[in-house]
Order: C-alpha cells, then structure tokens, then sequence
C-alpha cells in the first residue's frame, strides 16, 4: 500500500511541473493538430482520393499516434531534469517506497498524453472526423493507445536515464516520428517505393497505427491487431527492463 | 555518551581506484563530527554509503546500531540526507517542496508541518514562490528544512556551506548548532577547516581514504608545536638581554631585534612572561602571538602521510 501512496504523492509532484509549463502542452499538441489540418486541407484531396475513404477519417488514428511521440519527449526532459539534481538521492535515502520515483514519471506521463490525445481528437471532430465504431471498439482503442502511451513513456524514461544532458534527452522521439511518417498514417504504402514498403510493412507503427484505424473505421480490430500488441508489449518490457537497469546504475554515485 | 554513528573498518573501490582504505569512527548520540578531508579524499563516499545510497566492499557501519547494509528500510526511517547539490525541486514553490517531503513520510498534516518550518527557517515570505528564484543561501535553508521532516536522529550534511556567502554561512552555522542543541547527530563533511574548528565536537582528518587523525579541534591543534610569541625590541642589546633572561625557562630563538618564546598558550603563562620581562626592565615595542591553526594541523598531518608513502 505504501508503494501506491507514494507513487501518487510523485505523480502529482510530476503532474505539477506539467501544468506549470502551459507551453509544453501546447507544443505537444500544436505539432499533430497543424500536420492534420496541413494533409486534410492541403494534400488531402490529392492524397485522398488513394484511400478509398474519408481523408480525415484515414489520418486521425496515425495523428493521434503522433500526438503521444511528441508528448513523450517531455517525460524523457523532466527525469532528466531530476536525475541532475540532488533531488534523486534524497528520495533515496527517505522510507520512499524505490518503485515510486520512477512510477510516478510514468503515470503522469501516460495521464498527460492521453489528456493531450483527447485534445487533438476534438479538433479532429471539429475538422469532420467521424466514426460509427461501437462502445467496444472505442473501449478497445482506447486500452490500445493507453498501453502504447506506456510502452512510449518507459522508452522516453529510458532515454531521458541515458541522456547526458536535459537537451538531448528529447532527441529520441524525432526517430519514432520518423517511423510514424513512414507508415501508412498519411498514405497507403502501396503507394510507396518497394524498398519503403518492405521497411514500412515491418516496422512497429505499422500494424500499430492500422490497427487503431480498424477499430475507429470499421469497428474491428483487423487483422494486426496481434502483431501491434506484440510490439507494444515488447517495447514495454525491454524499455521498462533497460530504464531500471540504467536507473541502477546511474544512481550508484561515482562521485568522492 | 551513547553512541549514534559506528564504523568499523569501511573499504570501497571504483572500479581499481581505492577510495576507502578501512575507515573506522564513533559519533556520539547529539553530537557534531565533522569529517574534514581535500577533494577526493573519500568524503562523500563515506557519506554515501551511511545513507545507504553505495554499498561497502567491506567494513560495518551501523546508524543508532542499525546495520546500514542489511536493514537500509530502517536506517533511512532514522537519517536524512542535505547533498553537495541542493536536493530541493527547483520547479516547486518552498510550500510545495515542504509538503512533497512531508507526504512521503506520511505525516498527517503536511500543510501544518509546511508552515511551521517556513516559519522556523524564516521563508515565510518567500513561501509561495518558486524555488527557482531562491538565492543559495535560501535554497540551502529550505533544504535543510526538507531534512528535519520525520524528525530524523542523525543528519548527514555533505558540505553544507560550499559555495555560500559568508552571510549565509554563519547563518547555516547558527542553523548547525541549533540542531545539535535539539538532540539531533549531525554528521557534515567539510574542507574548511575553520567550519570543523567552529561547530565541530569531534574531527576525523581523512587523507586519501584513511582516518590520520582524529580528536577534537584543541586536541589536533596540540598535534602541531605549541603556540608562540615573538617581541621586536628597540635595540639589539636588549634582546640578548631578554634572550638570556627568558632561555632559563622556555625555549627561545632570536634574530637581530626580534625574539621568538614558544609557549603553551595559557594566559597566565603570557603574564608570567611579560612580568619577567617588566622587572628586569626590558620593555619590547612590539608583540605578536602566533595561534596554531587547523590549517597548520592539516598540513602538517598530510606532509606526515606523503611521506610514510
């Protein structure tokens, strides 16, 4: 019980440094709202016609992906942040249960980028996205996306554990962007050269981003659905591995 | 007096790098002890693994008999841990950080245990504002105040005035004393000699990973030759004079006017020497006394290590 009531009391410790920095939540958002009005207004006639339906509707799901790759990068900042401070070893010495200090930089950044996906999603809506998908399959994307945002955020503690200093410690999810845009998110990958598209068809955002489009279009799951939760779980378990083996040993002060 | 601190034979490396080579102290129970060493003397290595943070290759170290390796949940139920860099959170108010602390240990009221504190270590005003914009000597103050959260026995401070202001660091002196006064172990490591000589009941000297000395400030101050007065006399005859008077019961040397008497540093001594000189009427023109300091210790004991090496 101990172990909950510390996480919550560092949960809301980091959730505090989240709301003092407005700015932070507005570039987290800015990023995917702006690339979903530029497709759907810009490209989007040209580039719809190849999807065979509703171009909004086409690019929510990979935006909103989007959204929680972008978020990330904040988490992997904040850690940062605290491990160069003394911050870190006060806890360490404190009847502080050791899961929360890590636990709660997790939570807070689940909760935050999920509120940040719920954001874009609304603008989405206000754009004209749609969707028939019943109860159970929004229920579905959103147990999927919240297991994602999980996955991502132990990647970015990882990360933000290697980080030498507190600017590069965001640098990583420029890559998971990058992977994001070479997926069928904007476009079919059919559409693409044969080389991408092998890369693109194997890739983990992939079978991700198609899946969560399934559940919003169609209701169902599809047929990756496996094969995105076997990537998200296996991120979520080496990154959660790795973050706790470097948090061992970058605590262990090397200092006099 | 009760014992609080118990080490006994503590070793650690880096890697191939030796940093304690078997250090072994007792800190009494209200006590201040101070270990004072140069940079990378093994200071905060020591520190380190008292608060549980770094394991020993091999020794014992027990904290109000608590063993620090095998029951660190305990031991850190009884410390708390004032670090080389303020642990404060820089992104809370001093209300917020206070509060943080209290929470963790589960106390009842945070808000309460927050305001007295703001109150005790004089942050009221600056209470709602951000660490961020604290100077050092208030960031200092604050995280000293996040320590006596839980009421801890002993209280470790890792150089609690480098880099502070000679303001600020009377104020954290002050602040030191206070605590002791209120039954609280406080064990701070230092390399200001004069810190260890104003607060501290006992010093350990550590010089590359070793204990070489350890005593009170006047203990370690009698480890050097005593202390001494030099006179300057108007003539040179005079101080042959006073030479030959003063030869009989102390030892002298002298150097055309002026005359150098080491003495024991007793102020009746002081006077027996200037009555002697008084009624043989040889008046000097000038005095000094030569005090010795903890620098003159320190200096001395580390010249002693080189050259055991």
């Amino acid at each position: 019980m101990q172990a909950v009531k510390d996480t919550w009391t560092m949960t809301k410790r980091s959730f505090r440094h989240i709301t003092r920095s407005v700015d932070t939540i507005i570039t987290v958002v800015i990023m995917p709202i702006g690339l979903m009005l530029l497709f759907e207004y810009v490209f989007g006639g040209a580039l719809g016609q190849q999807t065979g339906t509703k171009y909004i509707n086409f690019i929510t799901p990979g935006i909103i992906v989007m959204t929680v790759a972008s978020g990330i990068a904040y988490a992997a900042v904040r850690l940062s942040m605290d491990m160069q401070s003394g911050i870190i070893n006060r806890f360490r010495t404190m009847p502080v249960a050791p899961s929360s200090i890590l636990g709660g930089q997790a939570m807070s950044s689940t909760l935050s980028n999920l509120f940040s996906c719920l954001l874009v999603l609304a603008v989405a809506f206000l754009a004209g996205f749609r969707s028939s998908a019943s109860f159970g399959a929004w229920l579905l994307f959103a147990g999927l996306l919240a297991l994602f945002t999980l996955a991502l955020t132990w990647m970015a503690l990882f990360f933000g554990l290697l980080a030498k200093t507190m600017e590069g410690a965001g640098a990583f999810s420029y890559l998971v962007l990058l992977l994001i845009f070479i997926s069928p998110t904007f476009v079919p990958t059919s559409s693409m050269t044969h080389v991408l598209r092998t890369f693109a068809e194997n890739q983990p955002m992939t079978p991700i981003v198609e899946t969560m489009r399934s559940l919003l279009s169609n209701g169902t799951a599809g047929p990756k659905l496996w094969t995105a939760l076997a990537w998200i779980v296996g991120i979520l378990v080496v990154m959660y591995v790795a973050s706790l083996a470097v948090y061992k040993r970058r605590t262990i002060t090397t200092g006099n | 007096m009760e014992t609080a601190i118990a080490v006994e034979g503590l070793q650690k490396s880096y890697k191939k790098v030796e940093v304690l080579k078997g250090v072994s102290f007792q800190v009494g129970k209200g006590s201040i002890f101070a270990l004072l060493g140069s940079n990378g003397a093994g200071k905060t290595t020591t520190i380190n693994i008292l608060t549980t943070l770094l394991k020993a290759d091999a020794g014992t170290a027990t904290i109000d008999g608590v063993d620090v390796r095998q029951r660190p949940e305990q031991v850190r139920q009884r410390i708390s841990l004032t670090g080389q860099f303020a642990a404060v959170d820089n992104r809370l108010t001093a209300r917020e950080n206070l509060r943080l602390i209290s929470d963790l240990h589960h106390l009842p009221d945070s808000a309460q245990t927050a305001a007295a504190l703001l109150q005790q270590f004089n942050l009221v005003d600056a209470a709602d504002r951000y660490v961020q914009t604290f100077s050092g000597g208030m960031r200092r103050r604050l995280d000293i105040a996040m320590s006596l959260i839980g009421s801890p026995s002993v209280i470790f401070l890792d150089e609690p005035t480098t880099g502070l202001d000679p303001e600020a660091r009377n104020d954290m002196w002050r602040t030191i004393k206070a605590l002791a006064k209120g039954g609280t172990t406080v064990f701070l490591t230092t390399q200001y000699l004069d810190e260890a000589d104003q607060l501290a009941d006992q010093i350990a000297v550590l010089h590359q990973g070793k204990i070489i000395a350890s005593g009170t400030a006047s203990e370690l101050k009698r480890l050097v030759s005593g202390s001494h007065i030099t006179f300057t006399f108007a003539t040179e005859k005079q101080c042959v004079a006073a030479k030959a008077l003063l030869a009989k019961h102390y030892q002298v040397a002298s150097d055309g006017v002026t005359l150098s008497v080491i003495i024991d540093g007793t102020t009746s001594q002081v006077a027996q020497l200037f009555a002697q000189l008084r009624d043989s009427h040889i008046e000097p023109t000038e005095f000094s006394q030569k005090v010795p300091t903890l620098d003159d210790v320190f200096l001395k004991l580390v010249g002693t290590a080189k050259e055991e090496k």
